[in-house]
């Protein structure tokens, strides 16, 4: 859309991660342009969650290349970058598809642990901090404040001061999207954001993950199974299969891509002990 | 056996629970105290005492049948009491600050109380080096989550060093003991970079491993340590160049203020220069915790890989935990050495390392004031128990096992945020 004529934010190119025999992730290509939404899908194990951990540095691929189109730092291959690096220097963040908070701190902790580069050059490896010198104090405030905007974002003010890890599940999962906003991402990895979300809730999840790319150009890499939330909202779908990319195009191309229907429904003449993990129908999602 | 059931066990539940603890006490009385060998005539024969082991068993049977009855009561006296009654957390932060204050002022007032005790201040100076210990270790173990079971080598790194750095060198207390704190900080470095990967169990392991490799090569480097037989005639700290010393002339602390000369001036010097840097370091770890670096250790301890994932480098955090933690376990090694003129490496074993552990968790990792009362706890009751000779480790054992039933998360395990939005939002300080 936007940056159609630009090169790409991100391209994967030619990706594969091998785990002794077992191929993961088999010569996988991919374009993420900003200010879009793109969605990985798949059945479950097809190698989904593991393109997010070769991306974000969590694993080291076997071969193939990442790379961002930084705009401030030019061209940065993420297979190189440890993962901090990935989310320091190439503002790549990641949220985690079981919900990785730091429990036994506030919500507002959370969010702050998420501004610790900033806070930590500011403090001047604490020297500043422990004086209490206003330049650092600055900062912090700085910090505290983008971390309220955040939370007014996503409905969470409320809970500010509340224990991450006593919150309901949706509440947390919401707590990490606003968490990995306070990194300032260009772009974002969601893994199963809507998962245990009610219908409203991922309504409005719908709601800021289009707010997030329209209004600030962020580009969003999404791997879901709710199939309102990828229809409605993705400019561009993936669908892996045992690793290998089966199909790619918008919503509507995916939605009637026969060799998708088969990877999900199987086929009829074949024992459906195959597919154990059959992902809801996605025929009849995409009406909705 | 523990019985978890809601309604209160019949007596037959009881005494079969109760026989099962008698059968593992008479399994294991049988070689213990059933058993024993006597001299006769210069041959060692085995001799039977059965009247002691059935006394022993019976005594069992019945304290677990007691044990299980009081524990039963509490609990159900717990279950009945509302919840509403229970303190709110502002209130119990309200009380653990004043419960802090009302510990200061102990602390300040003691030696003043019991000027002519030589004894009580002793111990009070004893307790405070384990209090500085353990808010020393509570960085590593009960902030940044890594289980150090190696702390005394900090602590024997920063006793030898002043130990070397003043009998050989000449070097006074205070200008050794930041030297003495950097190099305990790099050893905390030095053993923070090869276990960078490990956690848990594994971690303990390795630790456990350097505390072990310090105090033995304090053994057997005769040339540096004098080996075995320690180091002795450690010069002692002065009061700002004023040596404790008996004379009337004004270079001496006695002569100077115009007192008359007393051992106890020293003891008590020495007691208020450790609770000076006891304070200095709760001072210290309390503002790292609200820095960004305490809070780094928190959400390590919580979630490392979560903490990757923000862009954190998890490597400087790891190691800053280490040298923050062994440069405090280093300064009171100083003060140990200067305290006590005496060091070897029997002061430096792994027992010392259980203890200050044992404070840190019996304290309720992270909580400071946790620490100061564990502290008060585990240095007392040995002290208290010295009348019960053998039996004081017995002692010692049931106190730290009745503590974690009372209290499984330590004695204080509420955990304080480090900022709060509506504090913020009202006034900034």
């Amino acid at each position: 859309m936007s940056a159609a004529d630009n090169a790409p934010l991100l391209r994967v190119e030619n990706l594969c991660m091998r785990f002794g025999g077992l191929t993961a992730i088999d010569d996988l290509s991919l374009d993420v342009q900003a200010g879009q939404i793109t969605a990985v899908i798949g059945p479950n194990g097809a190698g989904k969650t593991t393109f997010f951990n070769c991306l974000t540095g969590f694993y080291r691929p076997t071969s193939g290349r990442v790379r961002l189109n930084h705009p401030q730092r030019g061209e940065l291959h993420l297979e190189a970058l440890d993962s901090h690096q990935v989310a320091s220097r190439a503002q790549v963040v990641r949220t985690f598809q079981n919900v990785r908070l730091f429990p036994k701190m506030t919500v507002l902790e959370n969010l702050i642990v998420a501004q610790h580069n900033r806070l930590q050059r500011a403090s001047f490896f604490s020297l500043a901090g422990l004086l209490g010198l206003p330049g650092y104090r600055r900062t912090e405030q700085a910090a505290i404040e983008i971390a309220v905007d955040r939370l007014t974002r996503l409905n969470l003010i409320d809970r500010a001061d509340a224990v991450a890890g006593d919150l309901p599940y949706g509440m947390q999962r919401r707590i990490e999207i606003a968490r990995a906003l306070c990194v300032d991402p260009l772009l974002l990895c969601l893994d199963e954001p809507a998962a245990g979300l009610n219908p409203r809730e991922s309504a409005e999840l719908n709601e800021l993950l289009q707010s997030l790319v329209q209004g600030e150009g962020l580009a969003i890499l999404l791997i879901e199974h709710d199939m309102s939330v990828v229809m409605n909202i993705s400019d561009h779908i993936c669908v892996l299969n045992y690793g290998c990319k089966i199909a790619e195009g918008s919503p509507l191309q995916i939605q009637n891509d026969p060799q998708v229907i088969k990877a999900y429904l199987g086929e009829d003449d074949e024992d459906d002990d195959d597919f154990d993990g059959v992902e809801p129908a996605l025929a009849t999602e995409s009406e909705s | 056996m523990v019985v978890l059931a809601h309604q209160a066990p019949s007596v037959a539940q009881r005494c079969k629970d109760a026989g099962a603890v008698a059968a593992i006490a008479l399994l294991l009385g049988i070689p213990m105290l059933g058993l024993t060998t006597v001299d006769q005539g210069g041959s060692l024969l085995v001799a039977t005492r059965w009247p002691t082991l059935a006394i022993f068993v019976a005594l069992c049977f019945a304290g677990r049948l007691l044990a299980r009855y009081a524990i039963d009561a509490l609990q159900a006296r717990a279950r009945r009491r509302p919840a509403a009654t229970l303190l709110r957390p502002g209130a119990r932060h309200q009380l653990s600050l004043w419960l802090g204050w009302g510990c200061f002022g102990v602390a300040l007032a003691l030696p003043f109380v019991f000027s002519d005790n030589r004894y009580i201040v002793d111990t009070a100076t004893t307790v405070l080096i384990y209090v500085m210990l353990g808010w020393g270790l509570n960085v590593v173990v009960g902030l940044a989550g890594l289980l150090d079971l190696g702390y005394v080598a900090f602590y024997a790194v920063g006793a030898y060093a002043y130990a070397v750095l003043s009998t050989q060198f000449g070097w006074g207390f205070w200008q050794a003991l930041p030297v003495a704190g950097g190099l305990a900080a790099s050893f905390g470095l030095l053993l923070g970079w090869p276990t960078l990967r490990l956690r848990g169990d594994y971690l303990a392991i390795v630790t456990l491993g350097f505390g072990e490799i310090v105090r033995i090569i304090l053994v057997n480097w005769t040339a540096l340590s004098g080996g075995p037989n320690g180091i002795a005639s450690i010069p002692r700290p002065s009061f700002f160049g004023l040596p404790f010393k008996p004379g009337d002339d004004s270079a001496t602390f006695a002569g100077f203020f115009g007192l008359d000369f007393s051992p106890l001036h020293r003891l008590i010097f020495l007691y208020y220069l450790i609770l000076a840097l006891a304070m200095l370091t709760n001072l210290f770890v309390s503002r790292l915790r609200r820095l960004p670096i305490g809070r780094a250790w928190e959400a390590m301890r919580e979630d490392e890989i979560a903490c990757k994932a923000m862009g954190m480098n998890v490597t400087n955090v790891k190691l800053s935990a280490f040298a923050i933690g062994a440069m405090l376990g280093g300064l009171a090694g100083v003060f140990f050495a200067a305290r006590q003129g005496f060091i070897s490496p029997e002061s430096f074993t792994f027992n010392e390392s259980a203890i200050i552990l044992a404070i840190v968790v019996l304290g309720g990792m992270g909580s400071q004031l946790g620490v100061v009362l564990a502290s008060l706890v585990l240095v007392l009751l040995p002290e208290l128990g010295r009348d019960f000779a053998e039996y004081r480790m017995l002692l010692f054992g049931t106190a730290m096992i009745l503590i974690m039933i009372w209290r499984p998360g330590g004695i204080l395990s509420q955990r304080q945020p480090t900022l709060r939005h509506r504090a913020e939002a009202g006034a900034a300080p």
